[in-house]
């Protein structure tokens, strides 16, 4: 009996929580960037203080696209804007994303990103990073003879790590192998352009052959556990790893927390000179915007200078617009900075682009380089097998997109060919 | 005339209530797995299938749950039998031995991360007591073994109490005229188990194990956070296909696949443990 | 009623067994408590001290970490609708599975094996395939974004536990004890709520809890499905894992207190059953 009271009280309950749901005025700014919980703090508080009612969600990739296809398909949603990278905005449909016209960053380059291929911007740049080199200035005591750490070459870079072995009995060379690392655009934005000036043509090249050996030896200085580490600020902190490869946003804790302790350096060069890759995040807004005006506004308010160096402070992503730095930046955004500044002043600079036109092949593209290091350099299979193996995969990806080649690969009247 | 009717008017509502929130979701997207761009196929199950990674994958998924779910069964009667014969502070316990039903998966990957990484506790007690001089890397490549039983001992943590709970609900309800009687004549305690809880448990056995190893079958979030990219399993393909790849039509196939071994699973233990109608005791 | 007879014989190779007995207990008491012990450390230790090697197996009572999310905007909000969510959840799946247990336990019905496979299947389907369709329907329908609509999706998920737990209890009760109301006058309706309901209430609870926790820790339907009223598990777990290394902890902490909280609210009924059978 008192169940049936229970019930019918519940059932009460329900009707009026669900007729509380109905106003709202807010912009929904849903995101996959600056999650991390005192990020997403920071962008709330400071970086949207002024923007207005703005409720800022910062999702797992999972989540984020589940309900934003969700609401496409229901033709009606409460997403305001969308914060994404670049990767995620060429994996959508063109015509699900409003033209921002009018919008754009001070780079050229960025806003033709932008475009993915459409004359329409359909996403605004928003914040850039890159990835960099860190350690622990307790290692800097075993760099090879002769090396200078802001000009390390990939020779060096192993040789130091395999001083440090040596020394500590322990490889602490760091490298975000884990399931949410970016080991992808290691091979991607680093070996590949620094080892075969490419990264599509050359994918099966004999100078591709050196570079996977080269990866090899690096990797029996590494910490085997790297399989496991996604942000190396974890393991710098703790002191796993003295010397580490990631993304600048992926440091910065450490370089926060304790300043003195670390040093950030460009990446290193090899025979083709020293590649690096951007990082580029954008914000969109989704045709089915509740309130056009207002998430216009939004992206507008984004692109202030004043906001754009709250969201450095906040997250320890670059502004996409020109502003004048303050000096009394976190010295994360200072040392990233400065070893970003060095890498593409770099004379050896090979800088390479975001991959472009990929569309939703983009996952399958990024794969297939993290299974040929897996196959590789995990499993240790025959290099010459492996690469000839993923090669027609590879074309088939390039294909099926019909993406033409991007730097450094040479220019392609087509889609990008598997040479 | 209202008894033949009587059990699908009770089933009715969770008939209508599954099909409405379950059904009806998984038909669209399983139908996903039999299309392609020319039609339907079976393209998306030999692509998935044909993977290098799927027969690891599957050969992870089912060594974990062969030998987590048998530990976990043998632990949760033994833990039910204890509490069964205690005088003072079963309450207490029973609440400590339910505590990681609680703990999500994601939380109880995060706390057993922290025990076998590196620099974590088992190897501060390690060094600590002298046993080692400096922390050994526990979760590495080389170690796959080691991996492995991390994992296995993690799950064995997490889902016992899933167990528990069950078997110690039905525990309950055996009648204590039936072990005092055992007793009268003599009987051993282990015999007591065999022939009088054993038996006599069958239905929440059944249950217990049968959720259980559905469950096993799913595994993912403890296993990412301590295995890495070190230890596939189906769960983490299908999020791949689904998440990364953005190829819903592998990630249904993968999905199915999981299906089915469960419902083989389930079959054969419905089988095994078949509860007598009526269930007379 | 008689517990006198398993008290008296204490011989002393069974007082040897019951220290094996005692011991074996306490070990698994500490196997439970252990890592739950090492989670409270890292969230009362400053962030200097989580990363630390070798780690010290006391808490300093740095409360930083705690602190942060107490600042947080909405932490409260969130657990009101994490709590509400789980205890629509846990009505929703007894009122609607409970019935479908009586009925797999009591009767012989065509369709029976299909019935309980596919309640089953809810639990072999990974829900994040299915979180896409469900969010598309329930945008459609209003339920988007509401408590209830969550709270749909997790019964979906709870259900098999309470259908199987109150089968496997309905089951162990001896249908004589029904037909025996039957013969003094009891129609159905009145033999279950007067005979079967006192007997299975406790159990019941079992199923309680597990709709309890199963709702309080989901994480992806509830980061899909709700906005405005997110639960306190989408708010903070769907993040955790990218965030810095003593705020995990913390936050996992956070997560799992008013879970224990109500395990042990509601510990006492699970147990109430002991020695109600042999009434």
């Amino acid at each position: 009996m008192s169940f049936n009271l229970k019930l019918a009280g519940a059932v009460a309950g329900v009707a009026i929580l669900v007729s509380s749901v109905a106003a709202q005025a807010e912009v929904l700014f849903w995101s996959t960037q600056a999650k991390p919980v005192e990020e997403a703090q920071a962008m709330r508080e400071q970086v949207l203080a002024g923007a207005g009612d703005v409720d800022y969600q910062p999702n797992d990739g999972g989540p984020w696209l589940t309900r934003l296809n969700a609401e496409l398909q229901a033709g009606s949603g409460a997403i305001g804007v969308l914060g994404a990278l670049h990767g995620d905005f060429s994996a959508m449909n063109p015509d699900d994303l409003v033209d921002l016209e009018g919008m754009m960053s001070g780079s050229d380059t960025f806003n033709s990103l932008a475009k993915l291929g459409t004359d329409n911007m359909q996403y605004v740049p928003w914040m850039q990073a890159s990835y960099i080199m860190a350690a622990n200035k307790e290692a800097l005591q075993y760099l090879p003879d002769g090396a200078d750490i802001d000009a390390l070459t990939y020779d060096q870079l192993i040789e130091w790590a395999g001083n440090v072995m040596e020394a500590t009995g322990e490889a602490k060379f760091g490298f975000p192998a884990g399931p949410k690392g970016l080991k992808h655009r290691f091979f991607q934005g680093y070996l590949y352009p620094s080892y075969t000036d490419g990264v599509v043509r050359t994918f099966a090249s004999d100078d591709a052959v050196v570079a996977w050996e080269k990866m090899r030896e690096l990797w029996a200085v590494t910490n085997p556990a790297s399989t496991n580490f996604s942000f190396l600020q974890e393991q710098l902190l703790s002191g796993d790893a003295w010397i580490v490869f990631d993304h600048t946003s992926r440091v910065a804790q450490a370089f926060n927390e304790r300043p003195d302790d670390f040093v950030a350096f460009p990446a290193p060069a090899g025979p083709k000179g020293r590649g690096f890759m951007p990082v580029l995040a954008g914000v969109a807004i989704p045709r089915t915007a509740p309130d056009m005006d207002a998430a216009k506004a939004l992206v507008a308010h984004m692109l202030k200078p004043e906001t754009q160096i709250a969201t450095l402070r906040a997250t320890n992503f670059f502004p996409v617009v020109d502003v004048d730095l303050p000096g009394d930046l976190p010295p994360a955004v200072q040392a990233a900075g400065d070893a970003v500044a060095k890498m593409s002043g770099a004379a050896d600079a090979n800088p390479g682009l975001l991959p472009a036109g990929l569309g939703d092949k983009g996952g399958e593209f990024s794969q297939l380089y993290t299974e040929t290091f897996e196959r590789i350099v995990l499993a240790g299979q025959d290099i010459r097998t492996v690469l000839d193996d993923h090669k027609p995969r590879l074309q088939a990806i390039m294909d099926a997109s019909g993406a033409p080649c991007w730097a450094p690969d040479a220019a392609s009247d087509g889609p990008c060919p598997v040479e | 005339m209202e008894t033949r009717y009587l059990p699908y008017i009770l089933i009715l509502p969770v008939t209508l209530f599954l099909c409405l929130f379950f059904l009806y979701p998984f038909v669209l997207v399983a139908q996903q797995a039999f299309w392609t761009d020319s039609g339907w196929s079976m393209q998306n199950f030999r692509d998935v299938t044909g993977h290098w990674k799927f027969p690891i994958s599957l050969k992870n998924t089912l060594y974990l749950a062969a030998i987590v779910v048998p530990v976990q069964l043998v632990l949760a009667l033994l833990m039910a039998t204890m509490v069964r014969n205690m005088k003072k502070g079963r309450d207490l316990v029973l609440y400590v031995w339910t505590i990681p039903l609680g703990i999500s998966d994601l939380a109880a990957g995060i706390i057993w991360l922290a025990i076998f990484e590196q620099s974590g506790f088992l190897n501060s007690m390690l060094s600590g007591l002298g046993v080692v001089d400096k922390p050994i890397n526990l979760l590495t490549y080389q170690n796959p073994g080691i991996v492995f039983i991390a994992i296995a001992l993690a799950e064995i943590w997490r889902a016992t109490a899933i167990m528990l709970v069950i078997l110690v609900a039905g525990i309950g309800l055996i009648p204590k005229e039936y072990y005092e009687a055992a007793e009268v004549f003599g009987a051993s305690p282990w015999k007591r188990f065999t022939r009088i809880t054993l038996p006599l448990l069958r239905p929440s056995l059944s249950t217990a194990l049968v959720i259980r190893v559905i469950l096993a079958f799913e595994v993912f979030a403890v296993v990412q956070a301590i295995g890495g990219t070190l230890f596939p399993v189906l769960m983490s393909e299908t999020f791949n296909y689904q998440f990364e790849l953005l190829n819903s039509g592998a990630a249904a196939a993968v999905a199915l696949i999981i299906l089915a071994i469960s419902i083989a699973f389930t079959v054969l233990i419905l089988r095994l443990l078949r509860v007598p109608k009526g269930a007379t005791i | 009623m008689t517990t006198v007879a398993t008290d008296t014989p204490m011989t002393d190779p069974r007082k040897a067994g019951r220290y094996v007995y005692a011991a074996g207990v306490f070990l698994l008491c500490a196997w439970v408590i252990v890592p739950l012990y090492f989670l409270l450390i890292n969230t009362l230790s400053s962030p200097e001290a989580v990363n630390a090697f070798p780690k010290s197996f006391v808490p300093e009572f740095d409360l930083g970490s705690l602190t942060f999310f107490a600042g947080f905007a909405g932490m409260l909000t969130a657990l009101k609708n994490s709590i509400l969510v789980a205890v629509l959840t846990m009505i929703l799946s007894i009122a609607v599975g409970a019935p479908a247990g009586y009925a797999l336990s009591r009767f012989d019905f065509r369709g029976k094996e299909v019935f309980r496979m596919l309640i089953l299947l809810t639990r072999a389907f990974p829900l994040p395939l299915l979180a896409l369709p469900l969010a598309v329907m329930f945008i459609r329908t209003g339920l988007d974004d509401t408590i209830f609509g969550l709270a749909l999706v997790h019964t979906t998920l709870a259900m098999p536990f309470a259908v199987l737990i109150t089968f496997s209890l309905f089951s162990g009760i001896p249908l004589e004890l029904e037909e025996a109301a039957w013969t003094l006058g009891c129609t159905r309706l009145t033999a279950f709520t007067k005979v079967v309901l006192p007997l299975i209430l406790p159990g019941i609870t079992a199923s309680a809890i597990f709709a309890f926790v199963i709702s309080w820790n989901e994480v992806f339907a509830a980061a899909v499905l709700t906005i405005e009223n997110r639960t306190l598990t989408a708010f903070l777990l769907t993040n955790l894992d990218t965030s810095p290394l003593h705020l995990k902890f913390a936050g996992g902490f956070i997560l799992v207190v008013p879970a224990l909280i109500f395990i042990f609210a509601v510990r006492k009924y699970l147990f109430a059953m002991w020695g109600i059978a042999n009434r």
